[in-house]
């Protein structure tokens, strides 16, 4: 079943609770999108109130020091900064990574295969083509959410999340394909495996790659 | 010092948490239950915001190797100190060689140990929380251990001979239906996809804390909830208290420990106000959710404020009293 990605006509501005607020763009979801968004969280980061800007995929949270009584100011300020237009301009780092796909590190690839009407081989030759940039960092420290998945690899997510898979991981799931930085739960499809640190809290910054780095995955094995 | 004696739980070194280090992907961690570690705090004159130990529901014994002030705040866990029994929510001098005996309380799930000053392992990004999945903070990242000492900062606050006590949350913030932990919660931006059905079930229903429950999230078993189209989203950034809705129906509770971002729908999110009464609730509890907007979720921040604020002046108050007339 391949995943239908809804796109928005307007911002749309919720409440993530008391005190965060989500701003999801409309659009594609494309790196034109994703460059006003890392653009907006630079912005974002002086206002008043907020403690952190993340961007996430083509969307934007807001963390705050302490609940406000309605969203109408940062409703304002968010279309405001949105409606420049600015986008941000990184220069990228560059990470080959050698991935082992299949075998014990990636479970799931023969499911993908099933799943897109492909050959294992033609995936991974799929997979292992674009550029991939680092849209966002986030989920467990030092991920890094890519885009540029070739949209014949999107597959919904799993519909029970393995309890935990190792760091090294590369798995994939609607738009979306990643590395682990560390062992933790999935509902992704875990294809294939590397060995890489994303993270050390001692480093300074301490993730590895930030938006706007590029990662090339090199296929190192293919184990059927 | 404090040596641990015992302890077959999920013992952690726990301050308010993480901030500033999302874009890193780094979770809050901290405290699942931030007011009671700050009512252990504020009973011993430290920053509200100083470590102490959380402790998960099972039995744990530790020796004091000095002479120290501490504080239990959290679940009701019957603590002695030695032959003596202590309140909840009270704060006690230890001598040398006392030891200290948390029970499985009687209700709620964490207690807290706070000690003079914090305790004193060392900051990393900014916070002195353990961070269990990537193994930084605390104690090495990891659990406490049989054997392991643990420092306190110290401080010079004198506490009163006979201690000092707080007023329980529970009974001093407005809660609660009979045994069943009430919480407010926020619709979030998928609330709307949610079939009619569902959306009445999930303020109705009492939703069962599942043993798949957790630091990261508490697996919820309740009603299915369904959504009337499917949709796919984007991945975005999560906070504590999100409620997603995997497409199994069943709702997750993202927590202290969760993911910082994530992509399944999200049907509502708990107030902060009320993540401390979650992080109470124990596999097999009930849970309800009522509905509640951005006004009302300021209000009950501001109440919790006070409540904080009229105990760290009495606190303050009795300090100075045992300090002017020698009482200590």
């Amino acid at each position: 079943m391949s995943a239908s990605a809804a796109s928005l006509e307007e911002p749309r501005i919720t409440p993530l609770g008391s005190s965060a607020i989500l701003f999801e763009a409309p659009g594609a979801f494309d790196i034109e999108h994703q460059k006003r968004i890392w653009a907006l969280a630079d912005a974002a980061t002086g206002w008043d109130m907020v403690v952190e800007a993340v961007p996430g995929m083509t969307n934007l949270m807001l963390i705050l020091a302490r609940p406000p009584r309605d969203l109408t100011a940062f409703e304002a300020l968010l279309r405001a900064a949105w409606d420049t237009g600015d986008e941000k301009h990184v220069e990228p780092t560059v990470l080959e990574l050698p991935i082992v796909y299949g075998g014990e590190g990636g479970p799931h690839l023969r499911d993908v295969a099933e799943g897109t009407g492909f050959s294992v081989a033609e995936v991974v030759r799929i997979h292992t083509e674009p550029d991939y940039t680092v849209y966002a960092v986030g989920s467990h420290a030092g991920y890094c959410y890519l885009g540029g998945l070739d949209a014949r690899l999107f597959m919904t997510r799993r519909k029970v999340p393995l309890v935990s898979i190792p760091g090294g991981s590369l798995s994939l799931a609607g738009m979306q394909t990643g590395v682990s930085a560390s062992a933790g739960p999935s509902g992704w499809h875990t294809i294939g495996r590397a060995e890489i640190s994303f993270f050390d809290p001692e480093r300074q910054p301490p993730a590895l790659l930030k938006p706007g780095d590029v990662i090339r995955f090199k296929a190192e094995r293919v184990i059927v | 010092m404090i040596e641990i004696l015992s302890t077959p739980s999920l013992v952690t070194v726990q301050d308010l948490g993480r901030s500033g280090f999302y874009r890193y992907g780094v979770c809050r961690s901290g405290a699942m239950d931030r007011l009671a570690l700050a009512i252990g705090n504020l009973l011993l004159g430290n920053d509200r915001s100083a470590a102490g130990l959380e402790i998960p529901i099972l039995p744990l014994r530790l020796r004091f190797d000095v002479d120290m002030n501490f504080s239990l705040a959290g679940a009701d866990c019957g603590a002695m100190l030695g032959d003596r029994p202590l309140p909840p929510c009270w704060a006690a001098r230890a001598k040398a060689g006392d030891i200290l005996t948390l029970n499985t309380p009687l209700s709620g799930c964490r207690a807290y140990l706070c000690v003079a000053g914090g305790i004193d392992v060392p900051e990393v990004l900014g916070s002195r929380s353990t961070q269990l999945r990537e193994t930084f903070g605390g104690i090495d990242g990891r659990a406490l251990q049989k054997g392991d000492r643990i420092a306190a900062a110290g401080n010079d606050a004198r506490l009163p001979k006979d201690g000092l006590g707080a007023l329980p949350p529970a009974v001093a913030l407005a809660a609660a239906g009979d045994g069943v932990t009430v919480v407010r919660v926020i619709p979030a931006a998928e609330y709307g996809d949610y079939d009619e059905a569902s959306r009445a079930a999930f303020w109705s229903a009492d939703w069962k804390v599942t043993g798949q429950s957790n630091r990261a999230g508490y697996r919820l078993e309740g009603p299915d909830l369904a959504l009337s189209r499917m949709i796919e989203l984007r991945s975005h950034g999560v906070v504590p208290g999100v409620i997603q809705v995997p497409a199994g129906g069943q709702p997750i509770i993202q927590l202290a420990d969760a993911a910082t971002m994530g992509g399944y729908p999200k049907i509502g999110v708990v107030i902060d106000a009320d993540l401390w009464r979650i992080a109470q609730a124990r596999p097999g509890d009930a849970l309800r959710f009522v509905e509640c907007d951005m006004a009302m979720a300021a209000d009950a921040h501001d109440e919790t404020e006070i409540y904080l604020a009229h105990l760290a002046a009495d606190v303050s108050r009795q300090y100075r009293l045992a300090t002017a007339w020698g009482v200590a």
